[in-house]
């Protein structure tokens, strides 16, 4: 019972990661860039959640439709703002200019009198409840991650399989010039990329505020979404989401069959096992330049 | 402007390249000399920690700056160099050996760090890095027996073979030789065929390979190097606040350490040393000014964040070369007035240059 118990909670944080790790992977296959402020999008998401819900008094759904659109908007923005003037340039600037944006946007939010530097808790209509499944004790919380984790997937899934939007991402992802000289808009599919990326960052905030409260430093989350990226391969849309779920596993289970100190570092320990043995991850692409 | 005719090969590796830089090098650092005579006791620490955190400035810059490799953990170099040195200085052993253990330590652990360097590029790098910062801070904080864990640990004054050094003026003359000592070095590699190689890494692997160097080889000692220097800061460093606990060496610091060199200026040495003094003098600015805004601003403890992430996309965005390119900019002005031409330091637009095929 104890196995399961733990596997459902590693899997409902792995999700989390996954989820996060999906924006990097999303904005890293359409711009090659390696954005950290993922983790400061879902925190920001989560206060627009937040706002939304307790200030402005609106419904639970129309909440959360709204946080994360604006999060959509924001998220092009920063693209259309910071980014796309320096695209092209050593992949390193842009991650020092993404540590930017983080920064300022954790700042931002701590400057809001009585907001910002609180610990809140989302009001959301599932809190605190619980389902009892034979001898299992289920956390609705932990139930929603899996299951909204699951719809955004198969979402993802049809958007780049079917429809012409994620079709021309995936060409422009693959080779930019190419698909520019095709006639596919590539600066506003950055744009598009950075916007679906925050918009699936926010919803990963949401999901995980019910769980760990709202607070201006929960997007240091972000950080253990990069070895989920890193573990399923930088490049890999279903790699993001398994290496999240291994990474919430391994770190739920070590967690408990370990010695204390394990829990926060096992993504880490595996992260770098993973980079020793199989650098390109589970999914990764294996691409050689030719000379 | 200043036309310099090159007749002896000496002129052209030598470290001061006119009488200009002899004299304003000299005065520097005549000044750095005089300067626990001409500035406050505050003042003066403060420049203790400016020549601590430029000793691990170089270092950074090495690794990124000349050798295009990045780390994100480079604070726990700073961590296991400011460990060692405390619990070597506790146990009674004089401040040279115990600093010459803390920098092999750390020099040992970036070569191991180093490892995966070889196998993996760009942002993998990053990663590998910043989990093995991650993982140095949860030893330091997990070993109590030997670090004290999460309580930290107190050093004893520096000991240089029975010598005590009590004052603080002391300390920064200490500091001082050392940043001297390290900074020589530096430059002296850099005009070594290891520097050349180094750069020559850094502009393009392949081009490096084919020319017989060695990259294995090469990006390990980079590594090795780098964290040698982090190590002798966060000894320092160590010494300078005569407590340290693994918090000090977190995620949060090594994104100072790059901050640091990128607002300084990549892929220079006198970046290494502007951004030290910016990463020291700008907490100091930011209270001096934080009285002017309105309290919900001036207050917030977001403020000092706001600034730092907005200098650095400032930077980025603006001034890729940073503070020193800046002076560069600016130097050159003057010496060709009125010929400056805007488009002088213009970047190359470049095309998308794809990591995933290197």
């Amino acid at each position: 019972m104890q196995f399961f118990q733990l596997l459902i909670s590693g899997v409902a944080q792995g999700c989390i990661y996954g989820l996060i790790a999906l924006g990097f992977v999303l904005i890293y296959k359409a711009t090659e860039t390696v954005s950290f402020a993922q983790g400061e999008l879902m925190m920001l998401g989560a206060f627009g959640g937040l706002v939304a819900m307790t200030m402005l008094g609106m419904p639970y759904w129309l909440a959360i439709l709204s946080a994360v659109l604006a999060m959509a908007l924001v998220g092009a923005l920063i693209e259309m703002a910071v980014i796309r003037p320096i695209l092209g340039q050593p992949a390193f600037s842009i991650v020092m200019l993404t540590i930017g944006v983080g920064y300022v946007a954790r700042g931002l939010i701590t400057m809001i009198p009585n907001i910002g530097t609180d610990t809140q808790a989302l009001p959301v209509p599932y809190k605190d409840e619980i389902w009892k499944l034979g001898g299992l004790i289920l956390n609705v919380e932990h139930m929603v991650v899996i299951a909204a984790t699951g719809v955004l997937c198969v979402l993802l899934f049809a958007l780049f399989r079917y429809s012409k939007l994620g079709i021309a991402m995936q060409a422009a992802s693959q080779n930019q010039l190419a698909a520019y000289y095709m006639g596919i808009p590539v600066k506003r599919l950055n744009s598009i990329a950075w916007a679906l990326a925050a918009a699936v960052a926010s919803i990963a905030g949401l999901l995980l505020a019910p769980i760990t409260f709202v607070h201006a430093n929960m997007g240091f989350i972000g950080l253990k979404a990069f070895p989920a990226a890193v573990v399923g391969g930088f490049g890999s849309l279903p790699g993001a989401i398994v290496g999240g779920l291994v990474i919430g596993l391994v770190e739920a289970f070590s967690g408990f069959y370990l010695p204390d100190g394990f829990k926060d570092t096992a993504a880490y320990i595996v992260v770098l096992v993973m980079l020793m043995v199989r650098p390109n991850g589970l999914f990764g692409e294996k691409l050689r330049k030719k000379v | 402007m200043r036309f310099i005719f090159k007749t002896e090969y000496a002129q052209d590796i030598g470290l001061a390249k006119h009488e200009g830089h002899t004299f304003w090098y000299s005065t520097l650092v005549l000044l750095l000399l005089g300067a626990p005579w001409l500035f406050t006791e505050y003042w003066l620490a403060q420049l203790t920690f400016v020549l601590i955190y430029s000793i691990a400035a170089l270092g950074i810059m090495l690794l990124a700056g000349f050798t295009g490799l990045f780390s994100l953990g480079h604070a726990a170099f700073l961590g296991v160099g400011a460990y060692t040195h405390a619990v070597l200085t506790n146990m009674g052993v004089p401040f040279p050996i115990a600093l010459a253990c803390a920098a092999g330590l750390s020099a040992a652990v970036g070569l191991v760090v180093g490892l995966p360097a070889l196998r993996v590029k760009g942002i993998y790098l990053g990663m590998a890095t910043l989990s093995f910062g991650f993982i140095v801070e949860e030893v330091l904080a997990r070993w109590e027996s030997v670090t004290g864990g999460n309580a930290g640990i107190h050093i004893k004054k520096p000991n240089v073979f029975g010598w005590v050094l009590e004052t603080e003026i002391q300390f920064y003359f200490l500091c001082l030789l050392l940043t001297m000592v390290s900074t020589l070095g530096i430059l002296n590699l850099l005009r070594s065929p290891t520097g050349r190689a180094f750069v020559a890494i850094r502009d393009s692997e392949i081009s490096a390979q084919s020319m017989g160097i060695h990259l294995a080889q090469y990006k390990t000692m980079s590594f090795a190097i780098s964290a040698a220097l982090a190590g002798v800061a966060g000894a320092l460093y160590a010494h300078k606040l005569q407590f340290i606990s693994p918090d000090q060496f977190n995620i949060l610091q090594s994104i100072d350490l790059l901050l640091m060199i990128v607002i300084g200026g990549l892929g220079s040495v006198h970046g290494a040393f502007l951004g030290a003094i910016f990463l020291i003098t700008m907490p100091q600015l930011i209270a001096l000014f934080k009285d002017f805004l309105p309290a919900v601003v001036g207050q917030a403890p977001g403020l000092q964040g706001v600034v730092y992430g907005a200098v650095l996309i400032a930077f980025v965005l603006f001034e890729p070369m940073g503070l020193y390119g800046r002076w560069l900019k600016i130097r050159t002005y003057f010496e060709m007035f009125p010929f400056y031409r805007k488009g002088m330091f213009k970047r190359q637009k470049s095309f998308q240059k794809s990591d995933r095929l290197k």
